[in-house]
């Protein structure tokens, strides 16, 4: 479902004396239907930035980033758009909110935008709110004002109220509680069931275990940053 | 997946000069059904040049720019009759202007500023041009008890929503705005921000946005052009452009700003 090949990034500066920074080189793997894989590697190493190249959110420089039939890394605009709408979902790290929106249609906002009708899309986004324990009298207001760990609960909601065939989630279970840990991990399940191809990072080790099927090292393909994991299995070989 | 095949607006190497000195040069770029497109830049860069060339409000020097029409198909309006470009800029083109001064009739009731639009299309039954005034002006906030009032009584945001619903009344599929948030104040910003999102996504319009503000094209466009001294150096995926800008005068334009 996801599969890069060859896939490259450096960062030109052009105001800070052009300095170049080489992030990812040559990476090569690919996501079956309803598995989950983790990139990991030190802070730094590229695990979020090579998620942006997957969203089309940075710009891919070299190889081929292949989401179904679409390659990410040449599509136009309106492509990658679509893409986003109906075949890519994304939960990054901070949710970033349209001013004066209600909670409840933040959630249910993909489902509109896929044509579903306001009803069923407020009825899905009801659902997931309530699982992931956003107390219903905050359903009216702007996430804006909400805690860290409210925002990225209905980052989530919003995340997950598609199902999407491919998924990308970086640090999905970073500042939750317990049990909305719990809940968070039962949804990545649930969704590699219903067989969404999935890629996250997680800091949380016992997260990954639970739901990541394979690793991907980053820091094996960030030039000048060595390995951290030393493991045979996240060789670039194994990942490809 | 779902997109268009064919662009509602496809703009080939358009050039204006003024005198000797360049307003905008060499810009092509299509646009497709549902798309918004925002055009970024320093002052003086060539936005306002760039989209008065398109909406005819001055002749390029050189290049095409070629509608989707709902008769005709594609057709250069460049080139086209006067009369017919006119009659596009009342039906399927809107422009907002950044003034609403400039795009309302100042001497004409709210309502009659909603209403000669309808009637310069046709609508002659009084009671149906009103009612869909006081729907308008209701969809942009503006309270229907209003509708005799004179804009010069509005204030500044109210003028602007009211500039939006006298466009969007004969729903267009292609709106132009120039500077449509500027020289209103932030909470009014982002109120007629909100507005324009729901009214693009609900009436599926194409738009082009010229803006110097970096979080109105991050809310409201699908893509983005980078304008420099007339031309553009880079264009691309909103987010991308502005996430991840590759040429050092985006880059400079995307770190001058806190955050977006
Ligand atoms: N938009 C950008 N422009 C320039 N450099 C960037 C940009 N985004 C990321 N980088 C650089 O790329 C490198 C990798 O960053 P990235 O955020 O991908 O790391 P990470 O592995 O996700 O780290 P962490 O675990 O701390 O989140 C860093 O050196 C970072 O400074
Ligand atoms: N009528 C005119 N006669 C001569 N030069 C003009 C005229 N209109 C614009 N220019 C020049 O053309 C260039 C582009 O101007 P334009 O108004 O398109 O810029 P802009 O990007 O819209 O700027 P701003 O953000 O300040 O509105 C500028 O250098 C401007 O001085
Ligand atoms: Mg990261
Ligand atoms: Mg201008």
């Amino acid at each position: 479902m996801i599969e890069l090949k060859d896939v490259s990034k450096t960062f030109t500066l052009h105001n800070q004396g052009s300095a170049v920074i080489e992030v990812i080189n040559d990476v090569s793997f690919h996501v079956a239907p309803g598995e989950c894989v983790a990139l990991t590697g030190a802070s730094g190493a590229g695990k979020s930035t090579l998620m942006r190249m997957i969203y089309g959110n940075y710009l891919t420089q070299s190889g081929s980033i292949r989401i179904g039939d679409v390659d990410i890394v040449k599509a136009e605009p309106r492509t990658v758009i679509a893409m986003r709408r109906e075949v890519l979902g994304y939960v990054s790290q901070f949710l970033r909110v349209v001013p004066r929106v209600p909670t409840l249609d933040v959630v249910a906002d993909p489902l509109r935008a896929l044509g579903v009708s306001a009803e069923e899309a407020r009825a899905r986004a009801q659902e997931l709110l309530t699982r992931l324990n956003i107390p219903e009298r905050l359903w009216t207001l702007s996430p804006t004002t909400f805690s860290g760990g409210e925002q990225q609960r209905v980052n989530i909601a919003r995340g997950f109220v598609h199902a999407y065939p491919a998924m990308l989630l970086d640090e999905p279970t970073a500042s939750l509680d317990a049990t909305n840990r719990e809940v968070v991990l039962s949804l990545i399940e649930e969704a590699k069931a219903g067989g969404a191809a999935i890629i996250g990072i997680f800091h949380d080790e016992a997260a990954r275990e639970r739901v990541c099927d394979r690793e991907i090292d980053v820091s094996v393909f960030t030039p000048g940053l060595s390995s951290c994991s030393g493991s045979i299995g996240y060789q670039k070989e194994t990942a490809a | 997946m779902s997109t268009d095949l064919r662009p509602l607006l496809s703009v080939k190497d358009i050039s204006k000069r003024y005198g000797s000195h360049i307003g905008c040069a060499g810009v092509s770029f299509d646009l497709y059904p549902g798309e918004v497109m925002g055009i970024v830049g320093e002052s003086g860069s060539g936005k306002s040049t760039l989209l008065n060339c398109l909406v005819g409000h001055l002749t390029p020097d050189t290049g095409e720019v070629v509608f989707d029409t709902r008769v005709d198909g594609p057709k250069d309006t460049t080139t086209m009759s006067e009369s017919e470009r006119r009659m596009l800029g009342r039906t399927d083109w809107a422009f907002v202007h950044q003034h609403a001064r400039d795009g309302l009739r100042m001497g004409v009731s709210a309502g009659g500023n909603v209403g000669e639009r309808l009637m310069a299309v046709g609508e002659r039954h009084y009671g149906d041009i009103r009612d869909k005034a006081t729907d308008w002006l209701e969809r942009v906030e503006i309270d229907a008890a209003r509708v005799d009032d004179r804009p010069t009584t509005f204030s500044g945001g109210m003028q602007q929503r009211l500039q939006i619903a006298r466009n969007l009344v004969t729903g267009p599929r292609l709106v132009f705005m120039d500077e449509p948030t500027g020289g209103l104040d932030v909470s009014v910003q982002a109120r007629l921000l909100d507005l324009l999102r729901g009214l693009v996504r609900d009436m599926g319009l194409s738009a082009i946005i010229v803006t110097h503000d970096l979080a109105v094209v991050r809310l409201l466009a699908d893509r983005l052009m980078v304008m420099k001294s007339g031309r553009v150096v880079e264009a691309g995926l909103t987010d991308q452009v502005l996430d991840d800008p590759q040429h050092a005068y985006s880059q400079l334009l995307v770190s001058s700003v806190l955050q977006v």
